[in-house]
């Protein structure tokens, strides 16, 4: 099994391979042209059959509900019914449709917290979990726990907590008096901190999946960096933050991309709460509250999944981009 | 794995006294003792409270102690008919999991051994289709399956939609990409030497692919697996949307019902998400390195 | 909520709430009991046009005499009826069918809320030959839409349906889509005891309400009981406003935006709401309305607006419940309006076997099906007025009663307008206005805007 070296670029591949090729003595461009019948099928086989998998039911869809954004179509009747309508289910959602604004704003929050807090956090604790502690592991456990959970359990596991008449939360605030049990908080139904919770429950899980991230870029940070710069007098915090961190830029770039996506994609613990109402409103929820159940309003809801999509594009390309510049170094 | 490697590398400057424990050591310590039990406790507050009876608790609230039992089990594992449900996770799972693997080796196997004009298209192509939001996808694939038939004896809906097919595919598809990039990833530090004496010995691609790659590619194989059945087995969207006879909901879908049923009796809740999350918690601990393998081998090369 | 302490009293709590606005509206609520009296001629005008040809089916076994002509095979029928006690019912209704054509009723089952909430996919995938649904503007949708099939055969053969019934099944072409089995009113639930206690009488104008209201905050209690976490209960407060201020017509108008929901008519509705909104609980969107019954049961509301299936969460004291229709609020108008959802079946577009499912729909129209759910779900109001209601509670016989002098029945505001207006525009529109009882102008406005893109 292969090393890490972190000073080697996220994704290296072309470095050894321009090494290899120059034994054979060929040019490398345009190799899959020079393979024979059988060979040339099994691997045009060997790539188109999951490009068309790929392709078909995700990039196809993709289009599609962008397709239809411009209609209004309630996904009844075959494609003959539809009709196209411009731009009114964008203007739509944004000048006349209540729940949009509050959702995008909660969202934005989301990607606030996640970033300024949950992120962070993760990042210390596995600076803090890189050093040389008896019971790393022990320690590390309960913070993976979370990531192997599903997120509907993830949900009914802060149920427990944040329950207005069951959960622990009120239930410990009124055995220490700092709680009228005739008027418990609502944590789940008061609008104005519901969402907070929601953030709680999803930091939980969020922290451990960026710790487990940055630990393992950490652990292939190469030792030497360090010891140089303990040997000059550094601090650990300088050392993190002058030569680590700066190391570590695929493993940034990753943990960020994961942070916006996980923000922008939020919606299984709002939808097992209230289906992302009163407070909870999350765009990806308003597309499923539009697009799911007897409601079917295809066009408007596509309309508002493009949105999605666009936001999410703008990192997934702006990711891409950074990984295959770092690919073709 | 690379902690291994790196953490016991020898260091020039050794931190003195590593018997005597420092103070700044046993704040280090007692800080991640109490973020540890932190994060534990949500768990394992849903833990205890699933050996609890209801009636207790109901009658002596949550914070009390008392009132253990088995049966919130044994009843959650009858209502929700999860002997069931957990056959249509695994009818789901296995193989889109196989799946997902060969298929996602297979073009891993051509970006990296090859050098082709489109190998960072096929790439982006891939890792974007992981990162796009589910529900932006949800009508037209819908849409889609309904309007695949499938024959009989593949499903007795006979269309694409409410079969297992529909959940294994769309799975498969999301989730190649994440597999593409790190094989990728791995199969490039592959050394060429290895294909350059298959090649003498004229061995076809598909020998080089599967006698050569795949049985290197163990290690990240392996941790993909770990992370890739997890993923799909806590999947649920796709299972709701796309699926809708109960009896074959896989497992994490099926707990809504139970929650449909049991509002009130958050024990008996308690009790089947542990059922539905053993699994998962299992392959943790058993496999917690290969877990996390393949979680940072996505983030690290290597 | 304490642990209940009879099988009854579990069965009855298995409604989740999330499911409640629909399953509990047909059934759900326990107690087998009593004797009750039929229904009478009394004449149902419902929300839709009036196609009201009398029956004419002559043979007094009409539903079997059907069935047996096309004795023995299978049919298939959609259920979303996932609890316990309806379920039973169910199975007990396609064992009578067996028994008495030979033909095998294949019941799927499909959890409540999944049910309905993939109607549109189910529809246009292959549905199940015949399907439960509800009546009103959410059945005229989907037979408009050809996705359910002509019943206006079977309905020739049906006897034992008033007017008001056969309106209700039928489509905007005039033709029948729909074969009603249950219903169950909306009205203002109350403890007699409690009431009897302090010397309350039963208001009946809102003046009355007003000062009753009054006299039970004085008396420490919380007025109206009131929930509204899952969005729809708070519907059926804004319909019997509506229906009380501006009448009939003009609801049913609304309802299929005929008028405009910035109409000063609606503002009134709002605005009376908002003048009485200090008489109901407070904080009403963290709460279910399952919450909301505990207060009423536990004797700490005075009254409850909701539909029959309140008596679910009062099990321990049902001979201490009775309710009273919402008082009138213009002496023009009464208070002969109200809520009374009505539950059945319809076939799809394409069943499998076309025969078969009328045969079905007919039997199931009929007074022995009615009877067989009488007997084994006692927690219905059935819609055939021939049926044996001898089982009937007392408080199911005055429900029958309120019903059958009412003048007009509205289906309840998500089953009579459109389904994406209902839950998408309506719900968290209503909850907006219990956030903010204060902008009635700026959520009038705004629940027009986004009715005029919806009802093009």
């Amino acid at each position: 099994m292969a090393a890490s070296n972190a000073d080697t670029p996220l994704v290296t591949s072309a470095a050894p391979a321009e090494a290899g090729g120059a034994q054979r003595g060929a040019p490398r461009s345009g190799r899959v042209q020079r393979l024979k019948g059988p060979d040339r099928l099994v691997v045009l086989t060997m790539v188109m059959v999951p490009l068309v998998l790929v392709l078909g039911l995700v990039w196809l869809p993709a289009l599609s509900t962008v397709a239809l954004s411009f209609t209004n179509w309630d996904g009844i009747g075959g494609l003959g019914t539809i009709k196209w309508i411009g731009l009114t289910n964008y203007e739509n959602v944004v000048t006349i449709y209540p729940p949009f604004w509050p959702a995008l704003r909660n969202n934005l929050l989301f990607l606030g917290v996640l970033f300024l807090i949950a992120t962070p956090l993760g990042i210390f604790l596995a600076v803090l979990l890189d050093k040389d502690l008896r019971g790393s592991r022990i320690y590390q456990t309960p913070l993976y726990m979370p990531v192997v959970l599903s997120l509907a359990l993830v949900g009914f596991i802060w149920q427990l907590q944040f329950s207005r008449d069951f959960g622990l939360v009120n239930a410990m605030l009124q055995a220490v008096g700092q709680q009228d049990a005739a008027s418990p908080v609502d944590w789940y139904g008061d609008p104005n901190i519901n969402i907070w919770a929601v953030l709680i429950a999803s930091s939980w899980r969020h922290v451990g999946y960026i710790m487990l991230l940055y630990l393992a870029g950490l652990k292939g940070v190469d030792p030497s960096l360090r010891e140089a710069a303990s040997m000059d007098g550094a601090n650990e915090v300088k050392t993190f933050f002058r030569i680590v961190f700066p190391v570590l830029r695929p493993i940034n770039i990753i943990i960020i991309v994961i942070t916006v996506i996980e923000a922008l994609r939020a919606y299984d613990l709002v939808w097992v709460i209230n289906k992302g109402r009163n407070g909870l409103e999350l765009i990806g929820a308003l597309v499923a509250q539009n697009v799911i159940g007897e409601a079917s309003r295809i066009g408007f809801g596509s309309a508002l999944a493009t949105i999605m999509l666009v936001i999410s594009l703008v990192f997934v390309i702006f990711y891409l981009s950074t990984v295959m510049r770092e690919e073709e170094r | 794995m690379t902690a291994a490697t790196t953490q016991a590398a020898p260091t020039l400057a050794v931190p003195q006294n590593r018997r005597k424990p420092r103070p700044s050591r046993i704040a280090l310590h007692s800080f991640l003792v109490v973020i540890a039990l932190g994060w534990l406790f949500p768990l394992a507050w849903a833990v205890i409270n699933a050996f609890r009876d209801y009636a207790f608790t109901s009658e002596n609230g949550y914070v009390s102690w008392g009132g253990f039992t088995l049966t919130n089990f044994t009843a959650a594992w009858e209502r929700a008919n999860f002997t069931q449900h957990f056959l249509n996770s695994v009818y789901v799972t296995v193989p889109a999991v196989f799946l997902t693997l060969l298929l996602a080796s297979g073009v891993a196997f051509v970006i990296a051994r090859f050098t082709w004009r489109f190998n960072l298209v096929l790439l982006g192509l891939f890792t974007a289709a992981n990162l796009l939001p589910q529900q932006s996808l949800l009508i037209p694939l819908y849409r889609l399956s309904i309007l695949t038939p499938l024959p009989e004896f593949m499903s007795d809906s006979e269309l694409f939609y409410d079969s297992y097919w529909v959940l294994i595919l769309v799975n498969t598809a999301f989730q190649t990409g994440f597999c593409t990039f790190v094989l990728s990833n791995y199969m490039k530090t592959l050394p060429k030497e290895l294909y350059e004496a298959a090649m003498v010995d004229g061995a076809s691609v598909w020998r080089q692919y599967w006698q050569l790659t795949l049985p290197l590619c163990r290690p990240p194989l392996a941790a993909l697996a770990t992370l890739e059945v997890t993923w799909i087995y806590n999947e649920f969207f796709w299972a709701t949307t796309l699926m809708r006879t109960g009896d074959k909901f896989p497992v994490t879908s099926a707990l809504s019902n139970l929650k449909g049923e049991f509002f009130s009796d958050l024990n008996l809740l308690a009790a089947g998400s542990i059922i539905v999350a053993i699994p998962t918690l299992l392959i943790f601990f058993v496999l917690q390195k290969q877990f996390v393998a393949g979680l940072t081998m996505g983030a690290n090369k290597g | 909520m304490s642990r209940p302490r009879t099988e009854a009293e579990y069965l009855a709590r298995l409604i989740p709430p999330s499911v409640a606005g629909t399953v509990s509206r047909r059934t759900l609520f326990r107690g087998a009991m009593g004797a009750g009296a039929a229904l009478g001629g009394a004449t149902l005008l419902s929300a839709c046009g009036s196609d009201s040809s009398t029956s004419s089916a002559t043979s007094a076994a009409s539903g079997s005499a059907a069935a047996s002509a096309a004795g023995g095979g299978e049919v298939s029928l959609g259920s979303n009826q996932s609890d316990d006690v309806p379920k039973k019912g169910y199975q007990a209704l396609g064992d009578a069918y067996k028994a008495s054509t030979g033909t095998t009723v294949k019941i799927n089952t499909v959890q409540h809320e999944a049910f309905q909430e993939n109607i549109n996919s189910y529809l246009q995938g292959k549905p199940d030959d015949v399907f439960t649904w509800f009546a009103g503007y959410r059945m005229r949708f989907f037979a408009s839409k050809g996705l359910a099939g002509d019943l206006s055969d079977v309905w020739a053969q049906l006897q034992g349906y008033t007017d008001g019934f056969k309106s209700a099944s039928t489509g905007d072409d005039g033709k029948q889509y729909f074969v009603p089995v249950s219903y169950y009113p909306w009205a203002v639930f109350y403890r007699p005891s409690v009431w009897k206690e302090k010397g309350y009488q039963v208001p009946k104008t809102l003046d009355e309400l007003k000062t009753l209201g009054a006299t039970m905050q004085k008396d420490g209690l919380i007025p109206i009981a009131f929930a509204d976490k899952d969005g729809w209960p708070a519907m059926g407060t804004f319909d019997v406003l509506n229906l009380r201020i501006n009448g009939y017509q003009f609801h049913i108008d609304l309802m299929a935006h005929k008028v405009a929901w910035d109409d000063p008519k609606v503002k009134k509705v709002f605005s009376t709401w908002a003048e009485l909104l200090p008489l109901h609980q407070a904080d009403p969107l963290g709460r279910t309305w399952q919450e909301a019954a505990q207060a009423l049961q536990t004797k700490k509301a005075g009254m409850y607006l909701l539909g029959l299936f309140v008596t679910q969460q009062m099990t321990a004291n049902l001979d201490d419940v009775d309710f009273f229709t919402f008082p009138e609020i213009d002496p023009a108008i009464g208070a002969d309006a109200l809520d009374a959802p009505i539950d059945g079946f319809m076939m799809a577009k394409k069943p499998k076997d076309e025969a078969r499912a009328k045969a079905l729909l007919t039997w199931l129209g009929s007074k022995e099906a009615a009877d067989v759910l009488v007997k084994s779900d006692p927690t219905l109001l059935v819609a055939n007025s021939g049926a044996n209601v001898s089982g009937y509670t007392a408080l199911q016989k005055k429900s029958a009663e309120l019903v059958g002098s009412a003048k007009n029945i509205a289906q309840f505001l998500d089953r009579d307008t459109r389904p994406d207006f209902a839950s998408t525009v309506m719900l968290p529109g209503i909850q907006a206005f219990l956030k903010n009882p204060k902008d009635i102008d700026g959520l009038c406005k705004s629940l027009e805007q986004q009715a005029k893109t919806l009802f093009v």
